[in-house]
């Protein structure tokens, strides 16, 4: 019996996908990236301050890094004028994914 | 395959965690209406988001971008208004966004097409709605024809009126009084007009020590950070501003510099500043997009800010309907302006909008040239009831004004100008 025309593009196009899928591999997902967006009005676009910027820039910065200091900004350790009243609105798991985001960003 | 049933395709194959699909987003066309910190935003990040694939085309009249966040500062003088422009060449330069320097007259969703007032219309697959707000000028007896004039100002877009107003506050002699009124909340920058009256105290205070600030305000009490602003007021201009509350203005009259309230006495003053009640610009309105609050604001689903009356169309900043405490302001139409471009690209190459958004807000106020409070926000959408909540045990206000802070509001504003236009 022959493959029916129709399951063969069926096919073609899953393998496309998937292989695309694949190259997508270790890249920030969509929804990552939108929630790093949250923290460019203050730390730069994708987290690259600008030139003599009085708030750090947060690309390139390591993942334990940034989850040791979301810590503290939370425990009230570090003193902050706002950074304590932000990281409170973000999650261990949310705040382990933009740490993970941003240490993937070229400075 | 045509474009929608390859994207039907796609969506089909949804990928888990959201990887966008090269393929399905090519040649997709996007256009942003209103070049301010939503729409500027949008088109910025709709290009990188979806590796600028999507093709974007941004509406916009303005040659420059001028913030209204530190324009009161202009007010004071402490600042020029060429320190808060920034070209919107960057956006062609950097992202290969096409700026089309035109008014949107109309919107028509089914054919999904804009018309511009050159002549010339743009197709879209999905538009973007950053329209802003307009100024109901009849709520106010009187002030259409005052402002017409140019003898009684808003200056609530910051530009040639914002000179005019501080041209206005140069000629009055010392010993006279400046009027601000303040519509009932909603309106665009709650926390503006009381730094206003600040900025124009701060002027006073230097130049013109016996004159007044008289802040009537429609509201009880006043709407963002009402104890910080009146210990500024009581410490730093106890002798120059006077706070009076349930103040609502019915009418004006220029040539006696009148002011009528519904119950209150008039008030005379030689430099009136009347804020009229706002509501979603007349574009949004006239598209039949504010279908919320007696047609005043533009409903939309937050998770996508897509309009709740149209599909493909996303309205986002001042002139949407807003969940409880989300603030219209710069900071937030900035964020409005990100989900609405992650959920752009996602429904463009045919994945399922981010079930999460979050939102936060920073605003800064400035009590005079360099002292500076906040107050801040973080916003979370929860599915289960469709709506933004603040996320609790987060955010808060300044214990007290600041040089340090005044230095993160300088660096704040240069970063989400960069953030939406670099």
């Amino acid at each position: 019996m022959p493959f029916p025309r129709f399951l063969t593009v069926l096919a073609l196009t899953l393998s496309a996908w998937t292989a695309q899928a694949a190259g997508n591999e270790g890249a920030p997902t969509l929804y990552t990236r939108s929630l790093a967006a949250t923290c460019a009005n203050c730390h730069g676009t994708e987290g690259r301050a600008l030139p003599d910027a009085t708030v750090p820039g947060l690309a390139g910065v390591s993942a334990e890094l940034i989850v040791e200091q979301m810590k503290a900004f939370r425990s009230g350790e570090r003193k902050a004028t706002i950074m304590h009243q932000i990281a409170k609105g973000f999650s261990d798991e949310q705040t382990r994914q933009l740490a993970e985001y941003f240490a993937s960003r070229k400075r | 395959m045509d474009r929608r049933t390859f994207l039907q395709a796609g969506a089909a194959l949804a990928l888990a965690g959201g990887s966008p699909s090269a393929q399905a987003m090519r040649g997709a066309k996007v256009v942003v209406i209103g070049g301010g910190y939503g729409g500027a935003t949008a088109a910025k990040y709709i290009r990188l988001l979806s590796d600028h694939k999507i093709d974007v085309t941004l509406v916009e009249p303005d040659k420059e971008f001028i913030s209204c966040p530190l324009s009161n500062l202009v007010l004071g003088g402490s600042r020029t208004l060429a320190n808060l422009s920034r070209p919107y060449t960057t956006l062609t330069k950097h992202h290969g966004i096409t700026v089309a320097r035109d008014y949107a007259v109309s919107v028509d969703p089914v054919a999904r097409i804009v018309k511009l007032a050159g002549g010339s219309t743009l197709a879209y697959d999905k538009l973007v709605l950053s329209p802003g707000i307009d100024m109901n000028y009849a709520s106010i007896e009187g002030l259409s024809q005052a402002q017409q004039q140019g003898k009684i100002l808003q200056a609530w877009k910051a530009g040639p009126e914002t000179l005019a107003l501080r041209k206005q506050l140069e000629a009055m002699p010392d010993g006279g009084v400046y009027a601000l009124t303040i519509p009932e909340a909603p309106f665009r920058c709650p926390p503006g007009p009381y730094e206003r009256a600040c900025q124009v105290a701060w002027y006073f205070k230097r130049f013109k020590p016996k004159s007044k600030v008289l802040v009537l305000d429609a509201n009880q009490d006043v709407v963002s950070k009402p104890a910080l602003f009146k210990k500024a007021w009581a410490e730093q201009y106890p002798d120059i501003i006077e706070y009076r509350n349930q103040h609502k203005a019915i009418a004006v009259s220029a040539a006696e510099g009148l002011l009528k309230f519904d119950v209150q006495s008039d008030v005379k003053a030689d430099v009136i500043n009347a804020l009229p009640s706002m509501s979603a610009n007349k574009l949004a309105t006239q598209s039949g997009l504010a279908n919320m609050a007696n047609g005043r604001w533009c409903g939309v689903n937050y998770q996508t800010f897509e309009s709740s009356v149209a599909k493909d169309i996303f309205v986002i900043g001042d002139a949407i309907q807003v969940a409880q405490l989300m603030p219209k302001s710069g900071h937030m139409a900035n964020n409005h302006a990100k989900v609405a471009a992650a959920a752009i690209v996602a429904q463009l190459s045919g994945i399922e909008p981010n079930p999460q958004p979050m939102l936060t807000n920073t605003c800064y106020s400035f009590i005079d040239d360099r002292n500076v409070v906040h107050v801040a926000s973080v916003h979370e959408y929860v599915a289960g009831e469709q709506t933004y909540k603040v996320v609790q045990g987060a955010g808060g206000l300044s214990a007290a004004p600041t040089e340090l802070e005044g230095s993160y509001a300088n660096h704040w504003a240069r970063t989400i100008w960069a953030d939406m236009l670099e």
